[in-house]
């Protein structure tokens, strides 16, 4: 189908959208990937009403975000309110959402709504001539008929003769052009047809016509709005403040306003939010977005630090030297948006089949006309084979072959979990034969270490005590990871900037920090008891729930999975043998990345790339399809095809399964069209086509295309 | 067959009632959240209707 537009009809819909009883637009809103049913509802609605800053909130399960009238609430005021509730929270930048209705569809939805009247009423005199009717009585049904669909067709048709003049004066052919011409020419001719006293008039079918079309084409827009307000509400995710250190005190201002040359405080665990240099003493960051490797980066006064680090030590400030466009995080964006576009080429199913099918269809019209006059001479009965040709032929189950499945699909899979951003994603998904993963953060979960329940009782109490005084990630990580106990009561609990956590028990010093500050031979975090030896505290990657069983079930259909990372090849190796995974390599760089992905490629295989890091994105997006967490950095979400908003993998096998049957229900789909087509054709050449038979052949393949569509939702 | 010049504007209007009831839920905003709906009905919430917007 090609692309719709604003027509000059849907200037009815801004009038209906103004009288919507909203009270203002809402002053947060918040994303709730995890919400899915009545309870859910309920605690949302409960947990933020009960703050009291909160005037109402009012969740809408379609769109799967809660919309929130409050004075003075902090967005992560309402998501903690929601976390201790259980429910998992982002919040979304209201400027970057659609704030406008959705125009377009409404006006296709009025329209659909009033074809469909009209084609009920003119079908009820239709059955009533088709039953016998004659004489004066059909003149009348015919003429009243004539009187309801003139005017709905000329209203309910205005997006198919846009799209159809627009392709016409390019000097190209559309889906639109035979449609309109169908359209038209069926309406005008059996108006012709009534007043010449005619026995056949085709006003049904062209109201029945208009009517599937607009279903298909509604369809259509419902897919394409829901690829594009994901693209939105990814945008949206990130809400992208800073800090500003301004004169004596601190302001948060919008990171597009920061200039270069402004001091910036960044608080710990959050990223950085330009490039720049440190005025800060020390500090430690995450660099993994770049490199992949997961070890921290020690900086000192004067190193350079990048938009998208993630700071692990204390508060830093730094001092701005480039901004927006400038950081290489945006450079690299702008890269990824440039690979991307080479993607669009791909056609999809829908475009294939509409290339063909729009000349045929002109082509046999044609034929007939030109076919019955050199036959018998009569203009008239020529034309009206003619005409018969292009209502038969007429794409309506085409028109609905792809759309039906694509948004019942996009529906399923965002009830899932799965944004899907791009309209061709899920059928290159479905062609897919390797999937390559990165490890860190995309098949590892952040922060959700495996428990440490070996250590002593004593041990643990006082490792927890230590860790609980810091805010620190990897303090932070380890008393998530430990057994619950009542932490030790400990004195002169002190941080040793970049080492650790130093506090005395009974009098005997107990430390917490790097190896190499306990005086340890081993690297990682340890615990150090007085002068006893250090005990590490290996805080160790788990893998996300259904790694493994994603990764075994890819295997099991023909798609072999490989990992690619960039952190220590040890590391991985170890990681991919517990998952099961025959290919992994480790300190791979982000070129290398795209170098093996291209030469996969190369190779003949279609690859599926699914990745988080900056190191992802060069390859997420030369990739056949790609896949990103939503934990990622936006730069690799906006070159991944499908973001996941869940936390587990566990449901990314259905991904592949729904992506793999809408192109199997697409196919059928087309094969059905074309079966009718196959046996209504032959009947309309040769001019025994009637309007009933029009109307029972466009019908029944409409209905069965979008029966069968249906079917995607239970595939399993 | 005079009975009919009664039946067809009666058929007609009561279309076009139809049809403005429709338009009349489309424009009240009834189809934005369609599975919201469906879910509510389950609730027995007693929250005064003015805390919802």
């Amino acid at each position: 189908m090609s692309a719709i537009a604003a027509c000059p009809g849907c200037v009815v819909a801004p009038a209906i959208a103004q009288t919507a009883p909203h009270s203002g637009p809402p002053d947060l809103v918040l994303s709730l990937p995890a919400i899915h049913c009545a309870t859910c509802i309920n605690t949302v609605e409960r947990s933020l009403r009960a703050l009291p800053q909160v005037r109402s909130a009012r969740v809408n399960l379609s769109l799967k975000r809660v919309s929130i009238h409050a004075s003075d609430l902090d967005a992560e005021q309402a998501v903690a309110a929601l976390d201790r509730a259980g429910i998992e929270a982002h919040p979304l930048d209201q400027s970057l959402l659609e704030s406008r209705q959705d125009d377009i569809g409404r006006g296709l939805l009025i329209r659909l709504a009033i074809a469909g009247f009209a084609m009920m009423n003119v079908m009820l005199f239709s059955v009533a001539i088709w039953s016998g009717a004659s004489d004066a009585t059909r003149a009348l049904f015919h003429l009243i008929s004539a009187v309801i669909t003139l005017p709905a067709v000329l209203f309910c048709g205005q997006p198919f003769f846009a799209n159809g003049m627009r392709a016409v004066r390019r000097g190209g052919l559309n889906m639109d052009v035979p449609i309109s011409l169908a359209i038209l020419l069926a309406a005008g001719m059996s108006l012709y047809e009534v007043l010449n006293g005619g026995h056949h008039a085709y006003f049904d079918a062209a109201l029945s016509l208009t009517f599937f079309l607009l279903v298909g084409r509604y369809l259509d827009h419902r897919t394409r709005s829901s690829v594009h307000s994901a693209a939105k509400e990814l945008a949206a995710l990130e809400v992208q403040t800073a800090q500003r250190i301004h004169g004596t005190g601190v302001e948060r201002v919008a990171v597009g306003l920061l200039r270069v040359g402004d001091t910036v405080l960044v608080p710990t665990g959050m990223r950085v939010p330009v490039d720049g240099v440190l005025n800060s003493a020390a500090a430690q960051a995450d660099r993994s977005f770049l490199t992949g490797e997961s070890a921290a980066v020690a900086l000192t006064l004067g190193d350079v630090v990048q938009a998208g680090e993630i700071n692990l030590g204390a508060p830093f400030e730094m001092t701005a030297t480039a901004v927006g466009e400038d950081t290489t995080l945006r450079r690299v964006a702008a890269l990824v948006e440039m690979a991307e576009n080479s993607r669009n080429s791909y056609t999809n199913l829908a475009d294939r089949a509409a290339r063909i099918y729009a000349p045929m269809v002109h082509l046999l019209a044609l034929a007939a006309f030109v076919g019955w006059v050199a036959y018998d001479g009569d203009l008239r009965h020529a034309l009206n084979v003619a005409v018969a040709v292009l209502i038969i032929t007429c794409p309506c189950a085409l028109g609905l072959a792809v759309p039906a499945v694509a948004t019942t699909a996009i529906a399923r899979l965002f009830d899932m979990g799965f944004l899907v951003k791009s309209g061709t994603a899920l059928e290159r998904l479905a062609e897919v034969d390797m999937a390559v993963f990165d490890k860190t953060g995309t098949l590892t979960r952040q922060g959700k270490p495996a428990p440490l329940a070996e250590l002593p009782v004593q041990e643990a109490a006082i490792a927890g005590a230590l860790a609980q005084a810091s805010a620190h990630p990897v303090a932070q990580a380890i008393l998530a990871a430990l057994p619950v106990h009542t932490p030790a009561e400990l004195a002169d609990v002190t941080e040793v900037a970049g080492q650790g956590m130093q506090g005395e028990i009974d009098g005997v010093t107990v430390r917490l920090g790097r190896g190499e500050w306990l005086g340890a031979a081993f690297s990682g975090t340890g615990l150090r008891i007085g002068s006893a030896p250090a005990v590490p505290l290996a805080v160790t990657e788990t893998p996300r729930e259904g790694a493994a069983d994603t990764l075994a079930w890819l295997s099991s259909q023909g798609i072999t999975p490989q990992i690619l990372s960039g952190d220590q090849q040890a590391i991985v190796q170890a990681f991919a043998a517990r998952l099961g995974v025959q290919s992994a390599c480790g300190d791979v760089s982000a070129p290398q990345k795209h170098d093996r992905l291209a030469q996969l490629q190369a190779q003949g295989h279609r690859v599926l790339m699914v990745g988080d890091g900056l190191n992802d994105t060069a390859a997420l997006a030369l990739a056949h399809a790609s896949v990103a967490p939503s934990s990622a950095l936006d730069a690799s979400r906006n070159a991944a095809d499908v973001v996941m908003l869940r936390e587990g993998l566990d449901r990314f096998p259905l991904l592949i399964v729904i992506a793999r049957a809408l192109t199997r229900l697409s196919r059928q789909n087309f094969a059905i069209a074309a079966g009718y087509n196959a046996i209504a054709i032959p009947v309309a050449l040769l001019g025994y086509a009637t309007p009933l038979l029009a109307a029972i052949a466009m019908s029944a393949s409409s209905l069965t295309v979008l029966a069968n569509a249906m079917r995607v939702k239970y595939v399993k | 067959m005079n009975v009919l010049f009664i039946l067809i504007p009666v058929s007609v209007i009561l279309g076009g009632l139809g049809l403005c009831a429709f338009l009349w839920t489309l424009k009240s905003g009834q189809y934005d959240d369609p599975q919201g709906a469906s879910a509510r009905v389950l609730l027995d919430d007693d929250a005064p209707p003015e805390s919802r917007p």
